[in-house]
């Protein structure tokens, strides 16, 4: 059974490079709104001249 | 900022939706054909490509991976170019993904029929397939990924969410399941023995239903239920309390499927009290959902698509209450092994999975063929047709269920089982007709759909390109002054993808490691000895017939159930199997004690014909049993792979075993001699007589050798 602990140590390691790139994205620090996301989907914005096949 | 010109690619959108029209009438198909063979066993045809152990698991991998599977990738295809503003990052990796998946699940039919299976449920495909999905799933992910690192839309809507952590999460499902020794080509044995194995393997299974089956349909749910309805989703805070909440609640309640097992008692309870959890954030999706319509009511009676959607919801909203309750372990005694499961997953797979597709194949099809719907009348009809056989579905088996339950749990007064097993089958014959009949109607409402969808794309022309332009993504991000801290998140994907894994990741290792690691779980008994070769043998046809589909080899330490089949069972008795074989419904008696139970020629005659030995029984007859030769030149490897995996077999016992197993199957083929049975020793059918014989014996042996120590 020592392939899960591998396993573990694997996920962690992979885990905490990625929360090295968390950190700095928090100082990298941006915003948005929520309430034009769900709102944007419903507008189509695709031009009239469509290529038909 | 100038403006960039890109266009949004149709075909993998359409290719993947034929596909899984296709596939879920083929998988539906397969379901009402053994939905009538448990009324009407002669529909096995004494062919073993065609009876129910190995078509029961191509019905589920068909409809799960293939149906949903395609569904998923339709609306993933679909949605995230236009959510994001930017074609998918590579064609040639989406043709890839594509054209891999529908070889996948040609091999997989074609190998489930032919007996090759690792026998574990809704993972049961050989190491190579489990190889291919593992590389064309990280194609898919890679194209994903890519596409949104190119993005010109900065924000990630919620859909994409839940469509990156269903990758994630279904991609360490998969790995961590799959483990597993190969033998030869197209067979291995599972890494994990026993208790374990069950454990990886009800994680998995759990999580197949909610990363599979749930988080990518809400994905689905978020995008086209906006867009059919023609207004944004009722909340969009909520969508994101319901994606994180949801995620991290999942992963801990596999467990639940274990209840009263030799699984420890803490890892029980933990999974029951995260099902229960798992209620809120269920609702709350469901109810966003169906909110997203207030004010719109009318279009619901007008639009086909809407009446499945709104059908689809409620049937998740009623699936995910079912869940929670049934994880409840008085609950869970009544329901474990019975027609109650059965029930549960189809009112999510044909209500929840079955009605989100067809509401977006309603919606999807006109649009990429740039016309209307064909008929909205059929479109109608099929969608009273579809809930009308849900319900026929559903209502008798609960009713099934709860009747063969109290007639397998009554005492007679005087304190004897009153009915026997075989009462009890055929007290759930009309039941299982009236299921059949329900899935058929079901499947008659697909068949409707084909035809207006086919009438639909016939009347239109196919779109293949939708041009649009946008900005491209500004590198200098100005945060506006108030804003939501989760739109932080949204806006990075890799750390999305990160940050679910450790969510994910976390739950997992906690349920699993002490159980790995703490070796008091499991006690050892040491009268449990490794198999045989011949019952090692014995046991792969066991697995390759699926006898597992319907035969459960757990008794849980009820009263009645002590009564009908033996002494409970404990961890310690399945630490050499690999794979664990509990199984998960009792269409038949539990056959965790079988061994020792009836004679050798009983279990030759009833091998051959079932009714013969318990007259009224349902299970198919299995005559090629005893045509086949078994293939003893794999004992060698077989032996040699489960002395790796940790079973203690001398070493170079494989040089021998093929005596030893020729030894056992000559004193089997003597023994049913002398009870006037003519069977050569190599046929495959000893080598089954051999494993049933064993099962559960051990630890009577146990008893014997504690009672000589005091």
């Amino acid at each position: 059974m020592s392939i899960i602990i591998l396993i573990a140590a694997v996920s962690i390691l992979i885990a905490g490079g990625f929360l090295v790139a968390f950190l700095w994205g928090v100082k990298d620090g941006q915003f948005d709104d929520d309430f034009a996301p769900p709102n944007r989907i419903l507008f189509d914005d695709t031009i009239k001249t469509k290529i038909k096949k | 900022m100038e403006l960039q010109k890109f266009y949004y690619d149709n075909k993998i959108p359409k290719f993947f939706a034929v596909a899984c029209i296709f596939w879920g009438a083929v998988g539906m198909l397969v379901g009402v054909l053994i939905a009538f063979q448990l009324a009407f066993p002669v529909l096995n045809f004494g062919i073993e490509y065609t009876t129910f152990g190995r078509l029961r698991p191509i019905h589920t991998n068909a409809v799960i991976f293939a149906f949903v599977g395609n569904g998923i990738f339709t609306a993933v295809y679909y949605s995230i170019p236009r959510l994001l503003k930017t074609p998918m990052w590579s064609n040639a990796l989406s043709k890839i993904h594509f054209w891999g998946w529908q070889l996948i699940i040609v091999a997989a039919a074609l190998s489930l029929a032919m007996g090759f299976t690792t026998g574990k449920e809704y993972a049961e495909l050989e190491w190579p397939i489990d190889i291919a999905i593992t590389l064309i799933w990280v194609v898919f992910g890679v194209n994903m990924f890519g596409t949104i690192l190119t993005r010109r839309e900065r924000h990630l809507y919620v859909a994409i969410w839940f469509f990156i952590a269903s990758w994630v999460t279904v991609a360490m499902l998969h790995i961590v399941n799959s483990f597993e020794f190969p033998v030869s080509f197209m067979k291995s044995y599972s890494w994990y023995a026993g208790v374990q194995d069950a454990l990886v393997q009800w994680w998995y299974g759990h999580n197949a239903v909610a990363f599979f089956l749930t988080t990518p349909y809400l994905g689905l749910m978020y995008y086209f239920l906006p867009k059919a309805a023609g207004r944004p989703v009722y909340s969009y805070k909520l969508s994101i309390v319901h994606f994180w909440s949801l995620i991290f609640l999942y992963i801990w309640a596999g467990p639940h499927h274990l209840l009263y097992t030799a699984l420890p008692d803490w890892a029980q309870s933990l999974g029951t009290a995260f099902s229960i959890m798992l209620l809120l954030p269920s609702w709350g999706g469901m109810l966003n959902g169906l909110f997203t319509l207030r004010g719109a009511w009318d279009k619901v009676r007008e639009d086909p698509v809407l009446k499945f959607f709104v059908v689809a919801v409620t049937a998740y909203g009623m699936s995910t209450f079912e869940g929670p309750l049934l994880s409840l372990k008085n609950v869970n005694a009544i329901s474990h092994y019975s027609d109650w499961t059965v029930a549960h997953v189809h009112i999510g797979a044909l209500g929840w999975n079955g009605f989100l597709t067809f509401g977006m194949m309603y919606w999807l099809i006109p649009k990429l063929f740039d016309t209307k719907l064909y008929s909205k009348k059929l479109a109608a009809t099929h969608f009273w047709i579809g809930t009308l056989g849900i319900i026929l579905y559903a209502i008798p088996m609960y009713w099934a269920a709860f009747r063969t339950y109290f007639m397998l749990s009554a005492f007679t007064p005087e304190g004897q089982l009153q009915y026997q097993f075989i009462d009890a089958v055929q007290t759930a014959i009309p039941f299982y007709v009236l299921r059949a009949i329900g899935g058929t109607i079901y499947l008659g409402g697909v068949f409707v759909m084909v035809y207006n969808l086919v009438k639909t794309a016939k009347q239109g022309t196919f779109l293949a390109r939708e041009y649009a332009e946008a900005a491209p993504l500004n590198k200098q991000y100005v945060a506006p002054a108030k804003a939501h801290w989760h739109s932080y998140f949204e806006r990075k994907p890799m750390l999305l993808l990160v940050l679910s894994l450790i969510v994910v990741g976390i739950g997992g290792l906690v349920e699993m490691v002490p159980t790995f690691l703490i070796k008091s779980n499991v006690p050892t008994l040491s009268s449990v000895k490794p198999y045989t070769p011949l019952e090692l043998q014995g046991r792969d046809i066991y697995i390759a017939e699926g006898c597992y589909n319907c035969h459960s080899q757990m008794i849980r330490p009820f009263r009645y159930e002590v009564a009908r089949y033996g002494d409970y069972s404990k961890a310690g008795e399945f630490v050499y199997d690999h794979p664990f074989q509990w199984g998960s419904k009792r269409t038949g008696p539990d056959l965790a004690r079988i061994g020792g139970k009836y004679p050798n020629s009983w279990h030759f005659n009833h091998m051959l014909e079932p009714g013969s030995m318990a007259p009224g029984s349902i299970m198919p007859s299995y005559p090629w049993l005893f045509e086949k030769e078994l293939d003893i030149n794999s004992t060698n490897s077989k032996i040699h792979a489960m002395r790796n995996m940790g079973v203690p077999y001398p070493e170079g016992y494989e040089a021998i075993a093929k005596v030893d197993l020729k030894k056992q199957a000559e004193e089997i083929a003597a023994n049913l001699k002398s009870e006037k049975i003519d069977i050569k020793s190599d046929k495959q059918i000893i080598a089954l007589i051999a494993y049933l014989q064993r099962v559960g014996k051990d630890i009577k042996m146990e008893k014997k050798l504690t009672n000589q120590q005091h």
